[in-house]
């Protein structure tokens, strides 16, 4: 170890690595530059938000994203299908379980096994993708409660959360990066015993739904705080990309999971909720997390039909290996391929470019539902009041960690 | 609609734009000649059979010094119809350029961003292209085959 200082600190090199949009020689009389981040607690990680502002409104709002890139396309250029599995947990680290099902569906897509899975295998998938969401959702709504400043539902979503948590760590090992979904199987079977665990989670999840909804959805300071603020237009938001619960938010039933029908979801029963307005406008702040709310009620009923399928027709047996379809060596043929899936945020895609020669992937990319969904951030907070901006910019829901990829 | 449908179409209003086919890959791809991109895009947008209202991803490849060609994929979807197309294009690697689709598609904005961060691809017209996951004063462009990072940034050594 030297003592030499590594970094070199000149003090405007923030401003050097990430130049602010708007110079201060090129602002008009009442304009000002508000800079918020990179470390403010209701970005909900590392993201400067540069907001050019006129008295208490908004003109323009310039993200500056980047903080957290840790070269996911980059790695995974020299990792083997299989060893990518990790890396695509860290993206969307608040619902790796849905990344990992949207990815060995794309890889078992181009080696043609799709349709050779078992049944077992895919209902254990959606049982623990539609966990996942949950708790995705409960950290959507609670941090979302608490930036616009009712800290009470943060707790209670957290430690709602946490029995989740529990059930996956049972499952696999790990509490948030899990690596459970494999191509081609699963790491392991469920534990024994989980099942009926699970029915006791979602007995005891359903009540705690209804005291979710009367404590934050239709709180009167909630939906004031809400309601007719950040409206999104339905054309403009299929135009800017966005999916997910902001694109339903905004009124169409635009559901991955019944348009694609992908797994097993189809044989599934469960509707799809979409803004209504029912207190403003829709496609209002308030919409969007109504829309959560409701999908949680959604993944409950998906999850109780799954227990009742795995504790059925596909009972565990002796025989039964969740790893007996995963390739030793996976070589798909040379081809390009885009899968999407349903993320808890949105329409999570990736495309691939195998070139038939070797087990590594010529290209990856991710395409990241909050990286798109973000960018439509500086359209919605145009002319609203600063106030609002931390409440327009919770309700879109991102993570970080899959912003930056 | 299926592919060779929407290809005839493409024909009929601009000959010379479809220059091959991908079969292989899924959606399946329409191979277009760079300078008609963003006609053959206006098209698609526009008509009412197409329809294709969601641009979904913006993939750049980058094929190698040996091939010396740079690609870029879109990926297109339409909501009313229920359709996937993908749409390719092939560059010249020394100078990388395409018209930007942010007129019709404003989520082009950030993706074409990211292609330009991390492959060095011109895209002509967009109105703020600027570096999106890198520092602004990051030298190269990542994803390129033959990329080679930086020793030093800001004093910090770059190799792990």
């Amino acid at each position: 170890m030297s003592n030499k200082i590594q970094y070199q600190y000149e003090p405007d090199n923030l401003i050097k690595s990430e130049p602010n949009k708007f110079k201060e020689a090129d602002l008009k009389s009442e304009e000002f530059v508000i800079n918020l981040g990179p470390q403010h607690p209701s970005t909900h990680g590392v993201l400067r938000l540069e907001v050019l502002t006129e008295g208490e409104t908004i003109k323009d709002v310039v993200p500056h994203l980047g903080y957290l890139h840790r070269c996911f396309e980059k790695h995974a250029e020299s990792l083997p299908y299989n060893q990518i599995i990790p890396y695509v947990d860290r993206m969307d680290y608040l619902a790796a379980m849905n990344s990992e099902h949207a990815y060995a569906m794309g890889v078992e897509r181009m080696l043609g096994i799709e349709d050779k899975i078992p049944k077992r295998v895919e209902f254990i998938r959606v049982l623990v993708a539609e966990l996942n969401r949950i708790a995705s959702h409960f950290v959507a709504v609670g941090t979302y409660a608490m930036d616009i400043g009712a800290f009470t539902p943060f707790f209670w979503m957290i430690r709602d959360r946490e029995h989740i948590l529990r059930m996956l760590e049972w499952v696999c090992g790990a509490r948030m990066l899990y690596n459970y979904i494999w191509v081609g199987g699963l790491f392991y079977d469920l534990p024994v015993g989980f099942e009926e665990r699970c029915r006791e989670l979602v007995a005891y999840l359903s009540p705690k739904i209804d005291e979710l909804e009367s404590l934050v959805i239709n709180n009167k300071i909630f939906v004031e705080r809400t309601a007719n603020v950040g409206v999104l237009p339905l054309d403009l938001a299929i135009n800017y990309g966005v999916t997910g619960p902001m694109l339903r938010g905004s009124g169409l039933k635009y559901d991955l999971r019944k348009v694609d029908s992908y797994s097993v979801y189809p044989e599934l029963d469960f509707n799809i909720p979409v803004g209504e307005g029912k207190m403003g406008q829709v496609g209002d702040c308030w919409d969007r997390t109504d829309v959560r709310v409701r999908e949680i009620r959604e993944s409950l009923k998906i999850i109780s039909q799954c227990l009742d399928q795995l504790m059925g027709d596909h009972k565990r047996t002796r025989e039964f290996d969740p790893q007996a379809l995963v390739p030793k060596k996976i070589r798909p043929a040379k081809q390009d391929l885009y899968v999407r899936a349903e993320n808890p945020k949105g329409e999570l895609g990736y495309f691939f470019r195998a070139d038939g020669r070797s087990d590594i992937p010529f290209r990856c990319k991710a395409r990241s539902c909050c990286f798109v969904n973000l960018s439509v951030i500086s359209e919605i907070s145009k002319g609203a009041m600063m106030a609002d901006l931390i409440a327009i910019f919770g309700s879109i829901d991102i993570v970080l960690g899959e912003v930056d990829r | 609609m299926n592919i060779s449908e929407i290809r005839e179409l493409i024909n009929k209003a601009i000959p010379q734009a479809v220059i091959g086919e991908d079969e292989k890959s899924s959606p399946k791809a329409l191979i277009i000649e760079p300078g008609f991109l963003k006609d053959v895009c206006k098209l698609l947008f526009s008509n009412e059979k197409t329809y294709f209202d969601m641009l979904s991803c913006i993939t750049g490849i980058d094929n190698g010094v040996e091939i010396n060609t740079m690609e870029v994929a879109y990926n297109l979807y339409s909501i009313p119809f229920d359709v996937h197309l993908m749409l390719k294009v092939e560059l010249p690697r020394e100078q990388p350029q395409i018209d930007s689709v942010t007129e019709i598609w404003k989520t082009a904005d950030w993706q074409e961003r990211e292609a330009y961060d991390l492959l060095g691809i011109d895209f002509i017209g967009h109105p703020d292209l600027r570096r999106i996951l890198l520092p602004a004063d990051w030298e190269g462009h990542p994803l390129k085959k033959d990329y080679k990072h930086q020793k030093y940034y800001r004093g910090i050594k770059v190799e792990y």
